[in-house]
């Protein structure tokens, strides 16, 4: 697909393979996450999105097939090389994996200590302009056990923010939050993007929130790309897989059943 | 049939766990120190591990020195023999009981705490976090809680065998009534630095790197699911225990027979 690659694009991936265990779970998929834009990968559960952030951040290795980071072949990187790479991305966990031993200040603080020389007093000013961002100036001197789900996540996005990353990898962002952060989070996502220039890959099953931000959309499943495109022309595509998962028909394409023998048979013969 | 498969199966895991404990305690370790970033990192370990640990070491090092004292007495005084509750209470101590004891104490206290923690961040995604921050965990998490240990252990068997022999003291000189100046003379008598301290010391230095490393490895290593960390913290404290026990006869089986 020749006409995908941009120059401006800053991720992308080629015949990429990973298998977990002996179970496939990406069989030779291309894809390619522009520069500045909000891509989103959608799918069932369970297919391996956050893997393939995992991928892109190099924690996992594929088992073959390139991962270019703005030019930089992730799964061939030295230890060293793939550190310095990570400086230039960051990832907002699911769980928002922030340090439970360290105050919400110190939790943002952390990734410039670490990765900067700047003075204390230059370090506060980054911080509270990142707490701002998220509304949560307030708390900065909470600790992550006296969070909400929905404060430590934007706590965690904050501190994913903290070294002005150029990539964001957003590991279900929607998940289990009440309709008031879902709300703020998609706002920030959105705005980040616009106002920074930031590129962003967001991985979820959220269609609603996703079709409201996302610039292009692939959706995976049964280790293959099904589906991409603008909001619109997902919207419009009519192949049966598209349609079940963006109008959430139970049935379908993908079964709601899982694998089983006959009901009738097995409820008559039953197990014991 | 069936069992061969078995014991195939586990002596390669056995073997991939054992490469997979080298590489993350080599990763962990060989580098060059960051000595400002590393040293308050060390401190704060060395008190968690270390500095919390001495409450169960100070007590239980009392109580066996004074169990010691008064089993001894009741035996070495139908020889007439109590002038030798010094030595003898002094030579167990530094010899085996202060290394050993402290060690299977420290593996329960200490150990588990270390694994507990490390798989608790590895399930929470702080370790994933701290990798995707460009912060290597093995040398952020793993070094600073490896060396704390490894500096802990030895020091806490030496304050074992010495708040021990402070027991013995108040049992056998105190309580019992044999003379303090003979305690004290005949022990220094019969107890020889390199033979008997440095020996002790050298087996806890041993049981400090077997089970800190055991300790962390176990928590970077396990399963990141409640029962996974249930099952790591059993491990660290059966195997370190067994690991102390086992290595402690072959050490004392070189340093001790003619």
């Amino acid at each position: 697909m020749a006409s995908q690659i941009h120059s401006d694009t800053l991720v992308e991936i080629n015949n990429l393979t990973f298998k977990r265990g002996e179970r496939v779970i990406y069989d030779n998929i291309s894809l390619s996450i522009p520069t500045g834009k909000v891509t989103a990968i959608m799918g069932p559960s369970g297919i391996g999105k956050t893997t393939l952030l995992r991928l892109i951040g190099g924690q996992i290795r594929p088992e073959s097939g390139d991962i270019l980071f703005a030019g930089k072949n992730i799964p061939k990187l030295s230890r060293r090389e793939l550190y310095q790479t990570r400086e230039r991305m960051s990832m907002l966990f699911q769980s928002g994996a922030l340090f439970t031993d360290m105050s919400v200040y110190d939790n943002i603080a952390f990734p410039i200590r670490e990765h900067s020389k700047l003075p204390e007093k230059l370090i506060e000013k980054i911080v509270l302009m990142k707490l701002e961002a998220v509304g949560l100036r307030g708390a900065r001197d909470l600790q992550p056990s006296e969070l909400s789900g929905g404060m430590a996540r934007r706590v965690a996005l904050a501190r994913a923010i903290a070294l002005d990353p150029e990539l964001i990898l957003y590991d279900e962002p929607f998940a289990g939050q009440d309709p008031i952060s879902m709300g703020v989070i998609v706002r920030l996502i959105r705005s980040l993007s616009d106002s920074l220039g930031l590129t962003s890959v967001v991985v979820s099953h959220d269609v609603p929130e996703v079709m409201s931000i996302a610039d292009y959309i692939y959706i995976v499943a049964e280790q293959k790309i099904i589906g991409q495109g603008t909001p619109q022309e997902i919207r419009a595509d009519d192949s049966l897989l598209v349609k079940q998962f963006v109008q959430g028909q139970a049935d379908g394409p993908v079964p709601f059943h899982f694998p089983a023998p006959n009901y009738q048979h097995e409820l008559v013969k039953g197990s014991y | 049939m069936q069992s061969i498969q078995l014991l195939g199966k586990n002596t390669l895991a056995l073997i991939s766990g054992l490469g997979r404990a080298v590489l993350l305690l080599s990763s962990a370790l060989l580098h060059r120190p960051n000595v400002k970033k590393g040293f308050p990192l060390l401190l704060t370990q060395l008190h968690s591990v270390g500095v919390k640990s001495l409450v169960i070491i100070l007590v239980s090092g009392t109580f066996i020195g004074m169990v010691l004292a008064l089993q001894g007495y009741t035996i070495l005084v139908g020889y007439g023999a109590e002038a030798s509750l010094g030595p003898m209470v002094a030579l167990s101590l530094l010899r085996e009981l202060g290394p050993v004891v402290a060690g299977l104490l420290f593996a329960g206290r200490a150990g588990s705490a270390l694994t507990a923690e490390i798989g608790l961040m590895k399930a929470t995604e702080q370790l994933s976090s701290l990798e995707m921050m460009a912060v290597d965990p093995l040398r952020r998490i793993v070094a600073p809680r490896f060396w704390a240990g490894f500096i802990s252990l030895p020091l806490l068997a030496a304050i074992f065998s010495t708040v021990g022999i402070l027991g013995a003291h108040l049992v056998g000189v105190d309580w019992l009534g044999v003379d303090s100046g003979t305690f004290w003379s005949v022990m220094q008598g019969q107890v020889d630095f390199s033979k008997d301290v440095l020996n002790g010391i050298i087996k806890s230095v041993a049981f400090a790197f077997v089970v800190t490393w055991i300790a962390v490895y176990k928590g970077y290593d396990c399963e990141p699911t409640s029962e996974g960390i249930s099952k790591a913290t059993t491990a660290t404290v059966v195997q370190s225990s067994l690991l102390v026990l086992g290595l402690d006869f072959i050490l004392t089986a070189l340093m001790f027979t003619r």
